[in-house]
């Protein structure tokens, strides 16, 4: 190690709480990573000589002599094309048991994009699923999460997302990923024969929970090495956020911070927005587009992890159990693709926003309808109607096993339209009533 | 001589970007200062001051920072450089200019100039030697792009001066001399087109501040026809995530009859932010035929960019609102998200260990707010002619809650209320301003009740109200028919509900990305208003309540195609007369 020289050591610590220790040091940077007897700390604060560090792993059995050594430079990652196909956990080292990468050093968390140097993001990314491509259509340099119920299948849908996008990389940030999911995601991908384009950093649920708060940034350098030195378009996934943000309280609770809204930390909202805001359509052709999981407690959005999530991300995607059609779908009210705009009835064809609003609007109908029922009234023959439409909308086109192009998508809905409504209802704008409407 | 000193002083705290320095002379509250960072210069403001330490916030990443390190102290607050040049600018929120920042990524501690001080401009004289002025009073002008834009004795200068000299017409560098003027005692002041301002301090050169009562027409329905804003009015738009305040504003910065607009982008998505600058330069300004990019001013202060300078964004752009405003100008301002900037006080607040208010804000939040919603507003200049600011900012409530500080207290301070709904936005009834709980006050002004009778027709205001009133009457038969049943209640209840809906259907919602939808000029609004009225109004022959949500769906059908036809084509005139006929088969004669 070149450095080995310029390494500053002390052994006597004056303080130690749950998660930092502190002691007398000078010329230390902010931020600066050091490590106390072999575990990796970061400085989180400096007040004259004394230098507060917090412990990635905790301080449990930190004596008061443990030896302190300062590496004079943040966190960093090396990057290289030697990244792809490798399993690295939160601090960028080997868990797969390759060799360490070779490559240049990039501090982790560096700096943002400059606005004006970001292109608008353009580029339709195809799932197949029509709940997200007729509905809620992804674009390139898009940051959006699934918010899910713990007992839903979002690991398996992001998967399945990541590996139909033709994305050139696809870079896993897990963390407090159970062991299996783990395995899950690895197994898909090697079947895939996806995994020379899988870069992984992962903290299960067997590590520290507070070293989860690295493996964003790690998997965000890497990501911006391959979309802006290589101009190659990558996909984040990033799973579960709310596991991050759940470390973060953890370390402002026991750094003594007041607490905001659910015991989070107040600055929560700029805490993730420095993660999703990541996402980036490069003018010279690469891109990040974060895909990432918020799981929510009973389907709570208005905690404060979901809700500052949404404020941040461009959309969300709700995925629900349909109990009448027996399948799992991408819930068309709550869900929302904010870029959506930028692309459908432009890369895709015209009538696909009016068709997408439609088919929405019919759905909602057919909610009141329902509910109607369970209060006991009498339906009329309007809410007959929307709710057969509703069941076959939702078996024909939310559910998650759909997997179809988006014309193909269009025309099933113009038939379900067709064959349940008169053209009065459904209320599109006439010029695509005369080209599409069924016969 | 010890005055000219600048003082210095040392770092001696970090905790994140709040920097703890120790000075040898000394500080003001809100100075500005530069903290050295391996070569680097970080800028810094002091926000509190304890004997000798100077507690300051630093405007960027303080990774790597050390104790020890220099700081030198610069003598003034965070300033605004004004002058020509602003316009079609982006700036981040201390008015760096971002075009001239040089690679992909932002460098901290790269400060680009806002202004180029040596382009050069076509400037004609207004004021001539000999006139008495005073700050703020019109020396000359120059075209940035389209408008005039003033070159004024700069607002700094108390009292009176004489005008000693103003250059002929002719072309001059932004920086040139373009006046000389003496003060009291007959010292010289030379005056070029470029001055400062503090921008935490309100441009005050004006003679007085009336209340509002010009309308502002934004071609949004749903403001203009039933909660208008008016020009140098105020308000404010919460709304949970995904409920429309973003394509709501960036509708009115594309709209509203302004003179020019200026956005601050306030912690908010940064391609929110390229969509303006990439769609603007190609998008007309139906009023002057140039291109919108050339009245739009952008501040940008993305989510990711350094939380401190999120705060200033937003005094950056309404000081240069009131620059513009000083020149007999209509300004439009709007700031996405509000919430963001009150968002960035507490976690200052929380850093410096502050008795925290409700919900950890800052005890003083409340105040703060109003008074920057008190800089807005209609105002006669020294010279007799007018300026306006219209300022609307987005809050974005925790949870979607509007019970919580900054919506209560931004509630107090706006003066029109333009509340989004989840229940809305989710059936997609965009935009999704809730028709029963938004205001408009301006609405009660007698000032504003004239300038419609004369300007739009002497009922409006009564269809106006009519139109609400029967929103909140369909609201009620609504709530009726969900308790009892659609055949439990008479049939009237059933038209009452849906002709509410003919209003919420043509009037209220419109859609924001429809060429021609997106945007209705009065005129249009108001054949709307009594079109709809008129089918209100009517009485209609129903025997059986399952006709009447069809036979509506079909009227609500003809008035959509009518709003998405150009106003008064052979297309909208042909719905016009289908929907004559449609409303003839059940109309009581
Ligand atoms: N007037 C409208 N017409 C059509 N669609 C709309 C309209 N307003 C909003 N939408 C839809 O809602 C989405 C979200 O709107 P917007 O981004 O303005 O929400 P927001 O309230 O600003 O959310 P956030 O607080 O997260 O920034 C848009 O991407 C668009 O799909
Ligand atoms: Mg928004």
């Amino acid at each position: 190690m070149e450095t080995q020289g310029f390494k500053k050591i002390y052994t006597k610590i004056t303080q130690i709480t749950k998660a930092t220790c502190s002691l007398q040091a000078s010329g230390i940077g902010y931020e600066e990573m050091a490590t106390v007897n072999g575990r990796l700390a970061q400085v989180v604060k400096l007040q004259g000589d004394n230098v507060t560090l917090q412990i990635f792993s905790g301080t449990e059995g930190i004596p008061t002599n443990a030896e302190v050594i300062f590496m004079g430079r943040p966190p960093v990652l090396k990057v290289s094309e030697e990244l792809a196909g490798r399993f690295f956990n939160a601090y960028g080292e080997p868990i797969d048991g390759g060799p360490e990468v070779e490559g240049e050093v990039r501090e982790i968390g560096g700096p943002s994009v400059n606005p004006v140097r970001r292109k608008q993001p353009s580029e339709l990314i195809a799932t197949g699923i029509a709940g997200i491509d007729l509905n809620n259509t992804l674009v390139t340099g898009q940051k959006i999460p699934f918010f899910a119920d713990p007992d839903q299948p979002y690991n398996q849908v992001m998967a399945m997302v990541a590996l139909r996008a033709k994305a050139d990389k696809i870079i896993l940030g897990g963390m407090g990923l159970t062991n299996d999911d783990y395995l899950y995601y690895k197994n898909v991908f090697d079947n895939a024969g996806a995994l020379d384009r899988i870069i992984s950093f992962v903290n299960t649920t067997e590590n520290p929970p507070v070293e989860r708060l690295l493996v964003p940034d790690m998997a965000l350098t890497a990501a911006e090495y391959f979309a802006f030195d290589k101009k190659e378009t990558v996909l984040v996934l990033l799973t579960d956020m709310t596991l991050y943000a759940d470390a973060l309280s953890i370390v402002s609770n026991r750094m003594d911070q007041i607490p905001s809204k659910d015991s989070m930390p107040g600055s929560l909202y700029s805490d993730l927005a420095k993660i999703y805001e990541k996402a980036v359509q490069f003018p010279e052709g690469g891109s990040i587009t974060i895909i990432a999981v918020t799981t929510l407690s009973s389907g709570d959005i208005t905690h404060a992890i979901p809700d500052n999530t949404g404020y941040i991300t461009e959309g969300q995607l709700f995925l629900r159990r349909d109990s009448d059609i027996g399948k799992v779908i991408v819930d068309p009210f709550r869900s929302l693709s904010r870029l959506k705009q930028l692309v459908i009835g432009k890369q895709t064809r015209k009538d696909h926003p009016q068709v997408m609003n439609a088919a929405v609007r019919l759905y909602a109908d057919a909610a009141n309808a329902k509910t109607k029922l369970e209060n006991g009234f009498d339906l009329t023959d309007y809410d007959v109607r929307t709710m057969s439409f509703a069941r076959e909308y939702s078996n024909d086109l939310l559910a998650i096993d759909v997997n179809i192009d988006t014309t193909a998508m269009l025309d099933t809905a113009w038939d379900l339209f067709g064959k349940h409504f008169t053209k009065a209802e459904v209320g599109i704008k006439q010029e695509f009533v005369d080209s599409y409407w069924p016969e | 001589m010890e005055e000219n000193k600048m003082t210095t002083g040392k770092v001696s705290g970090i905790i994140a970007n709040l920097v703890i320095v120790e000075v040898d002379g000394p500080v003001s509250q809100n100075e500005i200062c530069f903290i050295n960072l391996a070569g680097v210069r970080l800028m810094a403001e002091v926000i509190k001051v304890l004997g000798n330490k100077a507690y300051t916030q630093v405007f960027e990443s303080t990774r790597g920072l050390k104790v020890g390190e220099p700081v030198e102290f610069m003598g003034h607050m965070l300033e605004v450089t004004l002058g020509p040049g602003i316009l079609s600018k982006n700036f981040d929120g201390l008015q760096n200019d971002l075009d001239t920042m040089v690679g992909t990524f932002l460098k901290r501690g790269e400060y680009t100039a806002a202004i180029d001080v040596d382009k050069a401009w076509d400037f004609t004289p207004i004021a001539k030697a000999g006139d008495v002025v005073v700050a703020g009073d019109w020396l000359g002008e120059v075209k940035e792009n389209w408008i005039g834009h003033k070159i004024m004795v700069p607002f700094k200068f108390e009292g009176k001066y004489t005008i000693k000299s103003v250059k002929p017409a002719g072309t001059y560098k932004a920086s040139e001399t373009i006046a000389v003027i003496t003060d009291a005692e007959g010292s010289e002041i030379n005056i070029s087109m470029i001055q400062k301002w503090p921008v935490k301090m309100p441009i005050k050169a004006y003679t007085d501040k009336p209340r509002p009562f010009r309308l502002m027409e934004t071609g949004v329905r749903i403001i203009d026809t039933m909660n208008p804003i008016v020009e140098g009015g105020t308000g404010f738009i919460p709304g949970p995530f995904g409920s429309g305040k973003t394509v709501l504003q960036h509708a009115l910065s594309k709209q509203a009859e302004a003179d020019l607009i200026i956005v601050a982008a306030c912690g908010e998505r940064a391609n929110e932010v390229v969509e303006i600058f990439t769609e603007f330069p190609e998008l007309d300004d139906p009023r002057t035929g140039r291109k919108l990019m050339e009245r739009t001013t952008i501040i940008a202060n993305t989510s990711n960019m350094p939380v401190a300078a999120r705060e200033a964004s937003v005094y950056t752009a309404m000081t240069i609102g009131e620059y513009y405003r000083s020149m007999g100008l209509k300004v439009l301002l709007l700031a996405d998200s509000t919430s963001r900037w009150a968002q960035a006080l507490r976690e200052m607040s929380n850093r410096m260990e502050e008795l925290p208010g409700p919900d950890a804000f800052p005890m003083d939040l409340p105040a703060i707010i109003s008074s920057f919603y008190a800089r807005a507003g209609y105002v006669f200049l020294n010279n007799g002619s007018t300026g306006s600011i219209t300022f609307i900012g987005t809050v974005s409530p925790a949870g979607g809650n509007l019970k919580e500080p900054v919506t209560e207290s931004t509630k107090k301070a706006a003066r029109c209320f333009f509340a989004l709904s989840q229940q809305r936005a989710d059936s997609k009834r965009y935009p999704a301003v809730d028709p029963i709980d938004s205001y408009s006050k301006y609405l009660e002004y007698p000032e504003l009740q004239e300038y419609l009778a004369a300007n739009i027709a002497p009922d409006w205001l009564g269809n106006v109200l009519e139109a609400k009133n029967i929103l909140l009457r369909g609201k009620e038969a609504y709530e009726q028919i969900n308790i009892l049943g659609d055949d439990g209640v008479p049939i009237d209840y059933h038209l009452r509900y849906w002709k509410s809906e003919v209003i919420d259907f043509v009037i209220l919602q419109q859609d924001a990305f429809d060429k021609i939808d997106c945007s209705a000029p009065i005129a249009r609004q108001k054949e709307m208003l009594e079109k709809v009225l008129g089918v209100c109004r009517a009485d209609f022959d129903f025997d059986n309540f399952e006709d009447v949500n069809p036979w509506f769906k079909r009227v609500i059908n003809v008035f959509k195609q009518m709003n998405y036809s150009l106003y008064q084509s052979e297309d909208f005139k042909k719905y016009e007369t289908e929907l004559a006929e449609v409303i003839k088969e059940r109309k009581v004669a």
